[in-house]
């Protein structure tokens, strides 16, 4: 392909007119192959604005209709009158309790699980360069279930509440342990170094737990049903102490982004651009700790959801790094409140672990993407199509 | 299309005066020398680079070559301050490069490392972009200036009709283009490219080493290291020859190149032919059969010798 040098450009275009410039490309693109959408210097924003406006209405909705839902016999019709403070309905205990204390608080929590689930899995694959990394990955979730273990045996732990603060706990110091390993020495956190640490503390964690539940049979009952992971025992005052943990986790996420986007092109061309790989990779780490240990403290291990969210999200925006951050976690939200509205209907009047109806939703929905054709490359038809 | 401006000046000349061409711009900090004083760097009992003394003047095209595991890509990644030295110093200007912090490094020194990874799906603006990251930070977004830097980039390397191309469908040649418009979009005196050419045919690779004439012409520095002896010699204004961590010659080329520096650097017989035109040299490598080879006087694996021309492998 022959190439004019060192005489004018090509295609010029006028140096003072900045805002003309991504259409001046685009007709030089001659159509033949390049979209007018992904021609510009700049990413089309529209795309993923239009997404996200769409997520976010979806979660309001599910949100709302999760409010109206249970798995006991009010009507929906009393709910609304409820909600939208219908005076008889204001005065039932009955309704106030089903939506007050359980619907809401559970709403709130699978927010929140959504979101930190969807954010965390993103961070992690991009940190790792590992696709199938999940949230379970940096020892979370078996730290958690440890501490469970723990506070269940040793320490007589009986309500929901102990039991989050001990998972939460186990989670993050299991998840600390595993920071410290991989950053120590001199290779310091390779992605390798991270995942190898996880899974071997992971294995460790999971021995010791295996180890304390043959000792007891009260243990393993109620670790059997945490395990299994849901949202019905979250009251609003631990879901609303937990957001914090969320909202940092997101707040470094975000300001991660770019450097974490520059991992992509390999340690040396990251830090020919002026970046801090194995520093990058602690502060995206913590944000990960922050974010899994809140979920699973409220949620149990519900780690599949961090998995799948990242593959919906880059479908519509894909290789960019800060909205696929913002739409892994809202696809999340979405999927884990309508999951958990399945849970309450599915066997009314009884329940199903919402992670039982992830895993049942979830599993046909990632080999739909799987087949799709922007999974291919990892998902980017928005950048052709 | 071979557009021959290689200038058989010494490493002690003034720089040629900046010329308008392609990456030049009043933003591109040009007209600072690059200077390598002392650089040891390696690993501790193991030296790669052992005292090595380089003064580039702004605006030169400077090709080190020599064989695998020379040293050759060590001192390049000591000078973008991927590799610390264990002494040394690495000027760009007034600017002690591993004194400074990442990111200001990153405003003067940019690197294209030997086959770096894309991004999945990645376009070409996309990847261009990246180019920005130094100058932009948590609360310095995209700006008028990141747009410039990347139009002109894509601009100078041919790439701009294929902006929106995703970076996976194109050609091998085109895609090393838009790396070095990545490379050029960080706008930096210094321009650092590890085998730029080694995974393209004879036509694209001549497109990449144009490219960096060109931006030598606009006052910037480009320091390659290269494997083909012979493209070095058309398009480097000055030849640093490595051997086992050390420089052993250095010069324009056509004063340097001798069938002597052939033999030494990568122990091979070869005849040096002045080419017709600009008189640049030639190495045609001697005919040699399996029986005579000198064996492993040098530590080399066999492999690698005899074929300094077309030698892809991965620089030590």
């Amino acid at each position: 392909m022959p190439h004019p040098q060192g005489g004018p450009p090509a295609h010029p275009v006028p140096a003072a007119d900045t805002e003309a410039a991504p259409g001046a490309v685009r007709r030089t693109a001659s159509g033949a192959a390049g979209p007018p959408a992904g021609a510009g210097l700049r990413p089309p924003a529209r795309p993923v604005l239009r997404a996200a406006a769409a997520l976010a209405a979806a979660l309001l909705a599910l949100s709302l209709l999760s409010l109206l839902t249970g798995s006991n016999t009010i009507p929906m019709s009393r709910s609304w009158d409820f909600l939208t403070g219908d005076p008889s309905a204001r005065a039932d205990a009955h309704v106030r309790l089903a939506v007050m204390d359980v619907r809401l608080p559970r709403t709130l929590a699978g927010i929140l699980v959504g979101a930190a689930l969807g954010a965390a899995g993103c961070l992690l694959q991009a940190v790792t360069r590992n696709p199938l990394a999940e949230t379970g990955l940096l020892g979370v979730n078996s730290g958690a279930a440890l501490g469970v273990v723990v506070g269940l045996t040793y320490f007589g732990t009986d309500s929901a509440y102990g039991i989050l603060l001990w998972a939460l706990a186990g989670g993050v110091l299991a998840s600390g342990v595993v920071l410290l390993l991989a950053a120590s020495g001199r290779a310091a956190a390779s992605p390798l170094r991270l995942v190898l640490a996880g899974s071997a503390l992971g294995a460790t964690f999971h021995g010791m737990t295996s180890y304390v539940l043959l000792g007891t049979q009260s243990t393993f009952d109620d670790y059997r049903y945490w395990t299994i992971g849901s949202l019905a025992n979250v009251e609003t005052s631990t879901a609303l102490a937990l957001a914090p943990l969320v909202v940092a986790g997101l707040a470094i996420a975000f300001g991660a982004v770019r450097p974490l986007s520059a991992l992509a092109l390999g340690d040396d061309a990251a830090r020919a651009l002026g970046h801090h790989p194995a520093r990058i990779r602690l502060v995206v780490a913590v944000a990960v700790t922050l974010l899994a240990g809140a979920a699973v403290a409220m949620a149990g291990p519900i780690a599949f959801l961090g998995l799948l969210a990242p593959y919906a999200a880059r479908v519509v925006t894909g290789p960019r790094m800060a909205p696929q951050l913002l739409l892994s976690a809202l696809v999340a939200a979405d999927v884990m409140i309508a999951a958990d509205i399945l849970a309450r209907i599915v066997i009314r009047p009884w329940e199903t672990p919402v992670s039982v109806l992830l895993a049942l939703v979830g599993g046909p929905l990632l080999i739909w993407i799987a087949r799709s054709r922007g999974m291919l490359s990892l998902g980017a038809p928005g950048a052709r199509s | 299309m071979i557009r021959v401006t290689a200038d058989p000046t010494t490493l002690d000349d003034t720089a040629p005066a900046p010329a308008p061409g392609a990456g030049a711009s009043a933003a591109t900090p040009a007209g600072h020398e690059l200077v390598v004083e002392g650089l040891r760097a390696g690993y501790p009992g193991q030296l790669a680079v052992r005292g090595v003394d380089l003064t580039v003047p702004a605006g030169r095209v400077v090709a080190v070559v020599g064989p695998n595991g020379c040293g050759k890509s060590t001192l390049l990644r000591a000078v973008a301050r991927l590799h610390k030295p264990e002494s040394g110093r690495v000027r760009v200007g007034d600017a002690d490069i591993w004194q400074l912090k990442q990111r200001q490094a990153a405003h003067r020194v940019a690197l294209l490392p030997q086959s770096p990874q894309p991004p999945e799906a990645v376009t070409v603006a996309g990847l261009v972009r990246y180019g920005r990251h130094p100058h932009q930070g948590l609360f310095r977004q995209w700006s008028r200036e990141d747009e410039r830097a990347v139009r002109e980039a894509l601009e100078a390397t041919g790439v701009a009709a294929l902006a929106g191309r995703r970076l996976d469908q194109l050609s091998g040649g085109q895609r090393q283009r838009c790396w070095l418009a990545m490379v050029l979009a960080q706008e930096t005196p210094v321009v650092l490219l590890d085998e730029p050419t080694s995974a393209l045919d004879m036509g694209h690779a001549v497109e990449v080493l144009g490219l960096t004439r060109e931006v030598a012409a606009a006052g910037r520095t480009v320091v390659m290291v290269l494997h083909d002896l012979a493209s070095a010699a058309r398009y480097a204004d000055t030849l640093v020859a490595m051997n086992d961590g050390l420089v052993v010659a250095s010069g324009a080329p056509r004063d340097i190149v001798d069938a002597q520096l052939v033999k030494e650097l990568y122990g091979v017989d070869a005849d040096i032919l002045p080419a017709p035109g600009d008189g640049s040299p030639v190495v045609v490598p001697a005919a040699r059969t399996a029986t005579d080879r000198p064996g492993t006087d040098r530590g080399q694996p066999d492999a690698d010798r005899g074929q300094a021309g077309t030698n892809r492998g991965r620089a030590g």
